[in-house]
């Protein structure tokens, strides 16, 4: 086809959220040509709307916190089937690269003593996040972009990547179309690095955006890449569920974190009634703990508001499904409670929270410095993604990279809130500087034709069916109430063989999906594109979590309730089989060193 | 449910019109969710930009009713009741589609700003110390989500096209925000005289009054940027003086 342009790099990063952005960046340091692509505008990533914080050992505010107990803290999150070569790294590195966001420009909120401020956060023994009140992705993804723009990487915004290209095992390039004129476009790159984010729109509730198709975890499974932990979704406990139109919204575990509690409709703080036995020590047992934790107090223990994500999240559940919930089907997160505690409350709440106040006043028609909010679970993060050596962040295919929440390994079954900011920066620079040596060992073999004829045919398919075909959202939202209502976060045997009979039969309408209209900046037509991403990321959720037979982490299932030992040893890994299958295949989980176990001792 | 109406602009560069649809509206529901509806019903190819629905990155930028907003943090609810709701986009900056139009300007502007440029760390750590009460303007500068609604309000580019030569306000906050940076040592005040022309603007305020993040861009900016300006190139001896380190020293500006 005459229109199809042909761009050539060392490097190509697709993706320019925190991960795209810091692995471009390094890349681009190290000498290298460096193309960034896209989907949305530059700046308009997920992580722009993070807004907790970023977790790093910084001690500024407890000095006895270090990369050891942070370490820690994420192994005993991610109930130990994280790498912990990956959590240990994480824990290392993620100071410097805190600190190297100020070198660019970045300014998070301040101790009294001029350094940076850090906040408690759900998981994590000391206050730990760098913030900035609770827009934290903004700074980090602006002084990364602000940055970026002027070490010579070249950009393409809205542009969307659909197929890999491959030269025998390893990778070549990957064809794409841009969205302004529908026009497609080849890209050939000695090392692409996947930076494309998570899976929500898999779900009917959830915090992500249009852009959380899964298409990076797609990407490098049909590339032969190997997924790994797909079953571990993360279920926030706190999105709004009222308006309708917002239902899935995130409300920041900062809220709890500032002193925010969670009441039932009989006003009891109900997480006090179930604290897990391997978080009873670190814990406080009583409301005046909590609320002197949250002030700082170094010998309080944290409130049960601020428990794991995926414990909040069903002790939640809990409460709605016994009758005490709130009268939109949530329950209630209140901070407006504080004002009694400390003096100019209203004024406080604002200055802390400025977005959520935000957020809710505008969206909701409340004042959070007066009333309680309504809060129900949202699908929110995916721990499993693609599977990557710990050190460079390549995949399983060679020159085939991936870094930030499109890759698995660090947070096992369950991410800590500001692990992910940390992730991005840390595995992003990794991968950026590996993917540059591994091009400039290989440079960049031949296209070949043939793919990029296939991917073309493939997504023009639907224009040919034009309006006769399946409506592109009806098929979507077929998905993602199968994905919510049978593999949620409450899951077992039947529902979820039931999902895999739904996602067949959802795959056969998928390629009967048609478009009208032309390819111009065609939304209907985007939607079609993604589907057959969204379907491969839902198989690969389901089947891992039909195999797995207990509950851990993100996953629960009625049928298995509590902690298997054997399956406390494995990962699960999803690779293409040979018949174009999936093949789901038990790995054991790696072995910590003596000196990591050491660690865990001490902390325990 | 009630049914509201809406006129809708469709169409590309070459030319369009306002087209009619009707769609249930919710309690609860802000315009892009209207959007949204009406595309899954009846223009599944209707062209709008959006990511976060909850006004935190400036993608879903449009007029509402001729005025510049987020779509996204429209409530209907605050819209007149059984009146038509028009919905167009930025006129600013030239047209994609339907409701996308092409921004790659700003991009531009801001490439051309000189970077942050730091003064050597204060600790060994590599780390500077500054104070909150030093920080908290730059931070207010900072909460800028790009959604370019200031860009697409200001005459200067949207009735005079000064695009060539005009920064605008969206650019004027970024630059204050680095000069105002307590550690960075750039001098961008000659470039926002002679390259960003901050003298076309004749503080009318009609950007601060549509920014979404409520960044009081006219007064906390734009003016302390037009008096930075002003001393440096007016009062020579004054500039002199400071270059030197005697007398008064910075003032207003920064505090
Ligand atoms: C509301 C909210 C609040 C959060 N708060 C926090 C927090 O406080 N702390 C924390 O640590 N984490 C938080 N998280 C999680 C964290 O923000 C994300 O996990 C993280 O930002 C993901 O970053 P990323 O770089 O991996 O991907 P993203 O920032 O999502 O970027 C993905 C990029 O890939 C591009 N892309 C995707 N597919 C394609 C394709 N096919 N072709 C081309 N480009 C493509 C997209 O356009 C985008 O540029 C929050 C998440 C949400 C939703
Ligand atoms: S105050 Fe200046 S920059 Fe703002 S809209 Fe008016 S003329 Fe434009
Ligand atoms: S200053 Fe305000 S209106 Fe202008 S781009 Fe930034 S957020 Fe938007
Ligand atoms: S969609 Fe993000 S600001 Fe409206």
């Amino acid at each position: 086809m005459t229109e199809t342009q042909s761009l050539d790099y060392d490097v190509l990063v697709v993706g320019a959220g925190g991960a795209g952005l810091r692995a471009a960046i390094e890349a681009a340091a190290a000498g290298v040509r460096v193309g960034l692509v896209c989907k949305s505008l530059l700046g308009k990533a997920h992580t722009v709307m993070a807004e907790g914080g970023v977790a790093a050992a910084l001690a500024h505010v407890d000095d006895r916190d270090s990369w050891r107990v942070h370490f820690a803290d994420t192994m005993r999150g991610g109930q130990y089937v994280n790498h912990p070569r990956m959590a240990e790294l994480h824990a290392q590195e993620a100071p410097e690269r805190v600190r190297e966001l100020e070198t660019w420009g970045a300014l998070f909120d301040r101790t009294k003593d001029g350094r940076i401020l850090q906040r408690n956060f759900g998981g994590h023994r000391y206050p730990r996040l760098a913030h900035v009140g609770d827009r934290t992705g903004l700074e980090m993804i602006r002084t990364l972009q602000d940055h970026g723009i002027h070490q010579g990487i070249e950009v393409h915004m809205e542009v969307t990547v659909v197929d890999l290209l491959k030269d025998g095992d390893r990778i070549a390039g990957c064809v794409a179309y841009d969205r302004d004129r529908g026009r497609l476009r080849v890209f050939r790159a000695g090392a692409v690095v996947l930076a494309t984010g998570g899976i929500g729109r898999a779900f009917r509730i959830t915090s992500n955006s249009w852009e959380y198709t899964g298409d990076g975890q797609s990407l490098a499974y049909h590339a032969g890449a190997d997924l790994l932990d797909m079953e571990f979704v993360q279920f926030h406990p706190t999105g709004m569920v009222w308006p309708p139109s917002v239902r899935g919204i995130l409300v920041t575990e900062g809220v709890r974190g500032e002193g925010g509690v969670l009441r039932n409709s009989d006003g009891k703080r109900f997480m006090f009634a179930d604290i897990p036995d391997n978080y009873r020590g670190q814990t406080a047992d009583n409301e005046e703990e909590g609320w002197r934790y949250c002030q700082g107090d170094k010998d309080a223990r944290r409130p049960p508001e601020l428990l794991t994500r995926d414990h909040v999240a069903r002790c939640i559940m809990r409460e709605v499904k016994a009758g005490r919930g709130s009268p939109h089907g949530g329950v209630f997160l209140d901070i407006a409670w504080i004002k009694a505690r400390v003096p100019n409350g209203a004024d406080h709440i604002r200055r802390k929270l400025p977005s959520m106040y935000h957020q809710f006043k505008e969206l909701a028609g409340i004042d959070i410095t007066a009333v309680p909010m309504e809060v129900g679970p949202t699908t929110h993060y995916v721990m499993g993604g693609i599977r990557v050596d710990p050190d460079t962040q390549m995949s399983t295919v060679a020159g085939l990279f991936a870094a930030g929440e499109c890759a698995a390994g660090l947070h096992g079954a369950n991410r800590l809130g500001g692990n992910s900011l940390s992730d991005l920066i840390v595995f992003g620079k990794r991968a950026g500087e590996h993917a540059a040596r591994f091009a400039r060992e290989n440079p960049a073999p031949p296209v070949d034709g043939a793919q990029v004829a296939a991917a073309q045919q493939r997504v023009l398919a639907p224009f040919e069916r034009s309006v006769q075909g399946e409506n592109a959202y009806a098929v979507q939202h077929a998905l993602q109430d199968t994905m919510q209502d049978l593999v949620g976060i409450v899951r077992n045997e039947d529902e979820m063989a039931e999902a895999l009979r739904q996602i067949d039969a959802l795959k056969v309408r998928a390629d009967n999906v048609g478009v009208g209209g032309h390819r111009e900046y065609n939304p209907g037509w985007h939607t079609a594109i993604d589907l057959r991403n969204l379907l491969t990321v839902s198989e690969a959720v389901t089947r891992a979590a039909l195999l797995r037979r207990e509950s851990r982490g993100g996953h629960f299932r009625d049928d298995f309730p509590d902690k298997d030992k054997h399956w406390g040893g494995v990962n699960l890994a999803i690779r293409k089989g040979e018949d174009g299958g999936m093949v789901v295949e038990e790995r054991p989980v790696v072995a910590m060193t003596e000196a990591q176990q050491a660690i865990i001792a001490e902390m325990a | 449910m009630a049914q509201a109406t809406f006129q809708i602009f469709r169409g590309d560069s070459k030319g369009g019109a306002l087209q009619t649809y009707t769609t249930d509206v919710g309690e609860g529901m802000v315009a892009l969710d209207c959007v949204h509806q009406i595309q899954a019903e009846s223009a599944p190819d209707l062209a709008v930009r959006w990511n976060c629905k909850a006004g935190k990155c400036g993608s879903c930028s449009a007029e509402v009713n001729g005025r510049p907003r987020l779509l996204c943090m429209t409530r209907m609810a605050d819209l007149p009741e059984g009146e038509p709701v028009r919905i167009e986009p930025m006129h600013t900056f030239p047209l994609l589609r339907d409701l996308v139009t092409d921004v790659s300007w700003n991009y531009g502007v801001k490439k051309k700003i000189a970077k942050f440029a730091p003064r050597k760390p204060d600790a060994a750590d590599g780390s500077w110390r500054m104070q909150q009460e030093d920080i908290d303007r730059v931070q207010e500068f900072r909460k800028c989500i790009e959604c370019y609604l200031c860009q697409d309000v200001c005459h200067v580019l949207r009735d005079h096209a000064k695009h060539d030569e005009f920064a605008g306000p969206r650019f004027f906050v970024y630059t204050a925000a680095l000069e105002m940076h307590p550690i960075d040592t750039g001098d961008r005040i000659d470039a926002v005289k002679d390259e960003q022309n901050i003298g076309y603007c004749n503080i009318t305020k009609c950007c601060t009054t549509v920014c979404p993040e409520g960044i009081t861009i006219t007064d906390n900016a734009i003016i302390p940027l037009k008096e930075r300006v002003a001393d440096k190139h007016y009062d020579p001896l004054l500039w002199l003086a400071r270059k030197l380190g005697i007398g008064d020293g910075e003032t207003g500006a920064g505090a």
